[in-house]
């Protein structure tokens, strides 16, 4: 019964929120309590997926396989820091102080959540489809929530254009569906598609597969349907961006790894050089706006699009070890992408700038800040020893033993074009001299505590993995088919 | 086709997508932003039309489900919806200024539909769904123009509808594709609509009270330099 009660507990804490249970501050605490119910729940789901046993509840209704629990477990963990740093950053930056806004983040902020555990749970394909449409609408006013014109803005892009997306992608499955039917009586979930892709007409699975690619590409963020990404993970509060950011891209970046296997199924079809080749693009144009970018949290936005490229290029390489690179890509990115996101965050309420050339001599301003900027700023591009490192290099000596090399050549060089672009404005904020002296805000105590908690599963995976953990990724690997 | 209702209602809905086809249109291309909002409501009766013309053909409740969901949730509560979040000034909003004036957007929307024909021939080629042959197409090329919609026009609310004709443009496709998706995700994907006009609606509301503006189109604060 633990798949159930990972959607009841957010539902739960969105009422206790929004009541006058929530009033005077007690919403933040409840949200948090929620996500730590929630998080020990996946983290039994997790363990369960990792010993091979599909967990299942409601009459297979919900189900939840290796990589589902792998992306449940990320979602959970990341809902939970990013309620522990809400709770004094929304009141001070966001809410100002109005008790009735704070209710409302923490009744919307729960509701999101929901919807992102639902994805990987939901049995039923179409189901899984409204959730992740609902992803979009439940965060709409999350990121609009700082009631800035640009805030505003890239909240209108953001809903517009992932829901144009959505709405393909829709297409897509209603394409799968039919396409299901005729080859035979499956269910329409992940494993009725799978058996059925070999009898399915390819002239239904092609471009069934091509709608959901473009589609809800779109939501992941891959070049060239990118353009709402940077603006929406830069203007929604920190704690958003982190859940934006870390994890709802990999959420909906998880439907398009499940289409893997049911177009491997067909004999003559290949979605393989379409994974590596929309990967490439992606990592090449946000590698090049890495260079030349002005906002510290635009940066880490670019990065997600980057990232998502890497992991898709990792899918598309196709075999068991080049899939164990990308779950583990997958882990790494949301631990370090949410950490950027709350250092990002801590800074920017610092400073109370975006600017990359605002921002020097943090070092000497904010010593915890420019730890956790510099320490995230290594973890997000791969350097040692934080696990990017390993699953990046898992990456490359994959695809060199499948003989890709100019893949793998283009790849390493990108990789390495974005590691000295993010390091070189870290470098400037953290240890660039100061001009004069800035008006600088005090850190509240739970951004702190935030950046502590956080770093710990980050520093933690990179230098060992837990047997159980190891097996999860390995189960994730093996659902994305051969 | 060999019984004579059955070649009636294949007419029928073979007359439906053609109006279908001409409200989408009118989406793309007037000037008045309430105009937009009828021909949208117009357009989601004749998604109804098709779905009891095909839910007799094939003798599926599930069709006369999606009407009647068709029916109250776009043609009762969406427009109810936009009536209550956008302040009535919107609606009197004529859009003089549009990214491509209305013959050149006529122009392209036109080589849409041929487009949409080019896609939905091999699909149709590999198997044999009497109805999707008109809706499969006309379901497509209502799908491209509301994408066009949406990239072409400036106002929020046009924009909007833009997008809900595009989902209407998947639902005339589906209706003929999968008469039978389990009823569940009938209703989710119901809900599902009218959720997007709330929020779209909201948002529209608060550009509009924040900056004074609904020419979503003109909101260029945000970009690479």
């Amino acid at each position: 019964m633990e798949l159930a009660g990972v959607l009841f507990f957010p539902a739960l804490a969105c009422a206790l929120s929004l009541s006058p249970l929530g009033g005077h501050g007690r919403a933040a605490p409840v949200t948090l309590a929620g996500t730590v119910i929630v998080f020990v729940l996946a983290v039994r789901i997790a363990i369960a997926a990792a010993h091979g046993t599909h967990v299942e509840a409601f009459g297979e209704w919900l189900t939840c396989d290796g990589l589902g629990a792998l992306v449940l477990g990320l979602v959970a963990l990341v809902a939970m820091t990013a309620a522990l740093f809400s709770w004094s950053y929304i009141r001070i930056r966001a809410a100002h102080g109005d008790k009735r806004k704070e209710q409302n983040y923490y009744g919307l902020y729960n509701l999101f959540i929901m919807s992102l555990l639902a994805v990987p749970v939901l049995a039923n394909v179409a189901l899984m489809w409204v959730a992740v449409e609902l992803t979009t609408l439940l965060s709409a006013f999350l990121v609009g929530f700082e009631d800035t014109p640009e805030a505003l803005e890239a909240a209108w892009k953001y809903v517009v254009l992932t829901t144009v997306g959505a709405v393909l992608a829709l297409l897509g499955f209603l394409i799968l569906y039919w396409g299901s039917r005729i080859a035979g009586a499956a269910p329409f979930t992940w494993v009725g598609l799978v058996e059925a892709a070999p009898h399915m007409p390819p002239a239904l699975l092609w471009p069934a597969f091509l709608l959901v690619l473009v589609g809800f590409g779109t939501k992941v963020g891959l070049v060239p349907m990118h353009t709402w990404l940077p603006d929406a993970h830069s203007q929604a509060p920190a704690s958003i961006c982190a859940l934006l950011s870390g994890v709802e891209t990999t959420t909906v970046l998880y439907v398009i790894l499940r289409l893997l296997p049911v177009v491997g199924g067909a004999p003559t079809l290949d979605a393989r050089p379409w994974f590596i080749c929309f990967g490439l693009l992606s990592v090449c144009i946000a590698t090049l706006l890495l260079v030349y970018v002005r906002d510290f949290k635009r940066m880490f936005a670019f990065s997600t699009v980057e990232h998502m490229g890497i992991i898709l290029v990792a899918a598309g390489l196709g075999g068991a070890e080049a899939h164990l690179g990308a779950a583990y890509q997958i882990t790494g990115h949301a631990l370090a992408k949410s950490f950027c996101f709350f250092s990002a965050g801590s800074v920017a309420m610092t400073f109370g700038t975006q600017e990359i050339a605002s921002v020097r001599g943090l070092v000497k301003f904010a010593p915890l800040s420019a730890l956790a900027l510099a320490g995230g700023a290594f973890a997000i591009t791969g350097a040692p020893p934080f696990a990017l490192f390993i699953s990046e290099f898992l990456i490359f000596k994959a695809g060199i033993a499948g003989g890709q090399y100019l893949t793998i050549a283009l790849l390493a060089f990108f990789v390495a074009v974005a590691f000295c672009a993010v390091l070189y404005h870290v470098n400037r904020m953290t240890f660039g001299a100061p001009h004069g002296h800035p008006t600088l805000a005090a850190l509240p105590w739970s951004c702190k505590a935030t950046l502590v908690v956080a770093a710990i599963p980050l520093l933690a995976i990179g230098i060992y993995v837990p047997v159980v953990l190891q097996n999860l990724l390995r189960a994730a690997a093996a659902a994305m088919g051969g | 086709m060999n019984n004579p209702s059955m070649a009636v209602i294949f007419a029928l809905d073979a007359l439906t997508g053609a109006v279908f086809l001409l409200t989408t249109l009118g989406v793309v291309a007037n000037r008045q932003v309430l105009a937009s909002l009828q021909l949208f409501i117009a357009q989601s009766l004749l998604l109804t039309c098709s779905a009891i013309l095909l839910g007799i053909a094939t003798n599926s409740l599930h069709l006369f489900a999606v009407a009647a969901i068709t029916i109250a949730t776009k043609t009762v509560l969406i427009p109810w919806v936009l009536r209550h979040t956008v302040s009535i000034e919107v609606y009197r909003t004529r859009e003089i200024d549009r990214v491509l004036n209305i013959p050149s957007s006529l122009l392209i929307a036109a080589a849409l539909v041929v487009l949409a024909y080019a896609v939905a021939n091999p699909m149709l080629g590999a198997v044999h769904t009497p109805f999707a042959k008109i809706n499969l197409p006309l379901g497509i090329a209502a799908m491209f123009l509301g994408i066009f919609t949406v990239v072409v026009r400036r106002e929020a609310v046009p924009q909007l509808l833009g997008l809900l004709a595009l989902e209407n443009g998947v639902f005339f496709a589906g209706v003929a594709i999968v008469p039978d998706l389990p009823v569940i995700a009938e209703l989710a994907a119901a809900v599902d609509v009218p959720v997007v006009a709330l929020v779209v609606g909201m948002l529209t509301r608060r550009i509009h009270v924040r900056l004074g503006t609904t020419s979503v189109g003109r909101l260029i604060a945000l970009r690479e330099d």
